[in-house]
């Protein structure tokens, strides 16, 4: 198998000077990911998980350990890497989905889902269009297409989220809690995607509230509650 | 805590724009203390600090308006060599006409409010040899539109304009001989919310389609959030930290960072 993550002795805390204390949010946390491989992260309330998946991202600063990304350019360490190298990541191989879309004012649905393929360099029409195609499969209204999602419901913003994050396929991507308030046809729609991305080589990592919506694609599980029983366990597949 | 971030390994083109140690005081003020900057082609460098911080006398240090008393800047262009800061008033103007654009935050600085606006852009392209009268309107037509300004209203004058058009004149004139950076200078301060959000889409739109480089200074956090790559944080004339612009507004290290991003409503 191609080699996509390989972390170790991964540790994060938080310093919060106004309260001049720290707070620890993981410890020592090892594991590999390779390609086409869904590793589902568990724990309870505050065990780290979403923080593993922004530390994984860069989005918080990990305190040691290391972040070991296989690219089509060679290793790097996400955790030391110079800022340029993590932007042109984001842009090219790794992705970050959330339950929440940072939607920009007057900015239409379509624009805001093309603009990944934009930013690859797809031409605006194509780009387009495959944005449509994204949102339909989705389930947001055709009449919504142009509008701006700022004013969107909360389902239907999350939707065009989902659009977006996955329209560009990459070599890691990480989930944090997708599913959340979708409705059944458009969870359908993102298992569907998850499982082609997958099949096409994608490497995931997911914190899911109810895992059994994604329950066909794991293959590896991590207890993040500190002193689990299991804290990487590679013969646990449960496919 | 914070570890020492690499030199980039992927991305092997050099730093377009090169600070190192910039220094300068007004009397007894030391308004920066040892400013350094890198920022990468068709990179966003935000910097965000309350006022009093240095944010805008080191984007008017990077326009050539000001000379630091120590420090260097460079930037990798091709006719372009050695330390910016040691170039004499004309070859300043003449690098700041034709490779620097800016955008203040008072039109009245960047614009004659008496000329038309159209005008406005054109002394920018004449300043940079262009004497074809055709050509100068055609070029200031087409900065113009790709600032999103109407058109028909070209040949009226800035102070006929409201303050997002205004911005959008600025706007032209700074992109018309396409920069290879763009400094903006709390852009859409004043502005209405529905301008600024109009201002800021059109600001999204040029680094999308012509990938320039920008370096925007703002208080409002929001705004450096929405348009930079990476964001550099001052206070009293020093860098407090750096970083990609979702890391320090997600995980800020620096106590006055915390309190900064913590204080957004």
């Amino acid at each position: 198998m191609t080699r996509i993550l390989d972390v170790r002795a991964l540790s994060k805390g938080f310093t919060m000077h106004h309260l001049d204390t720290r707070m620890a949010a993981f410890s020592d946390i090892s594991f590999t990911l390779d390609a086409g491989e869904f590793l589902l992260l568990k724990g309870r309330n505050g065990a780290g998980k979403s923080t593993l998946l922004r530390t994984l991202y860069r989005s918080y600063l990990a305190a040691s350990g290391e972040i070991l990304f296989h690219g089509p350019e060679g290793v790097i360490d996400l955790a030391r890497a110079a800022d340029v190298d993590v932007t042109y990541l984001r842009r090219t191989e790794i992705g970050f989905v959330t339950q929440f879309l940072t939607a920009r004012p007057r900015v239409s649905a379509e624009a805001l889902v093309a603009e990944p393929l934009r930013r690859s360099g797809a031409p605006a029409e194509a780009a387009l269009e495959q944005a449509r195609h994204w949102l339909q499969a989705f389930g947001v209204k055709p009449e919504l297409w142009a509008a701006y999602p700022t004013t969107f419901s909360g389902g239907e913003q999350q939707k065009v989220n989902l659009a977006r994050a996955l329209i560009l396929p990459q070599r890691l991507l990480l989930l944090d809690e997708p599913t959340a308030s979708l409705d059944v046809s458009a969870r359908a729609a993102l298992i569907d995607r998850l499982a082609e991305l997958k099949a096409g080589g994608t490497a995931m990592i997911g914190v899911f509230h109810h895992p059994g919506d994604v329950a066909t694609l794991i293959d590896r599980e991590i207890d993040l509650t500190p002193d689990a029983a299991t804290r990487e366990d590679r013969d646990d597949v449960v496919v | 805590m914070s570890l020492t971030m690499d030199e980039p390994t992927l991305v092997t083109t050099r730093p377009l724009l090169t600070a190192r140690d910039v220094s300068k005081a007004y009397g007894p003020v030391q308004a920066l203390r040892g400013v350094s900057a890198t920022v990468y082609p068709g990179e966003v460098l935000g910097i965000v600090g309350e006022s009093g911080s240095g944010k805008s006398t080191f984007l008017r240090a990077l326009n050539l308006e000001e000379t630091p008393d120590t420090g260097s800047y460079t930037l990798d262009l091709p006719d372009v060599q050695g330390n910016l800061f040691d170039l004499d008033r004309y070859a300043r103007r003449m690098l700041c006409a034709t490779r620097i654009g800016i955008v203040y935050q008072n039109p009245h600085l960047g614009l004659l409010m008496s000329h038309s606006s159209s005008g406005n852009v054109a002394e920018r392209l004449l300043v940079a040899g262009e004497r074809r009268f055709a050509v100068l309107r055609d070029k200031a037509q087409r900065a113009l539109e790709a600032s999103e300004f109407p058109t028909e209203r070209m040949d009226a004058p800035p102070a006929e304009l409201s303050g997002g058009m205004q911005q959008r004149v600025q706007l032209a004139k700074a992109i018309a001989l396409e920069p290879a950076l763009l400094l903006l200078d709390e852009p859409t301060t004043g502005l209405d919310v529905s301008v600024q959000a109009l201002v800021l889409d059109t600001l999204k739109r040029l680094q999308q389609e012509r990938r320039i480089t920008m370096v925007i200074v703002s208080h409002d956090l929001g705004v450096i959030r929405t348009l930079s790559d990476r964001v550099m944080v001052m206070r009293r004339g020093e860098v407090v930290e750096q970083g990609l612009a979702d890391q320090v507004f997600q995980d800020p290290q620096h106590a006055y960072t915390q309190q900064l991003v913590h204080a957004k409503l």
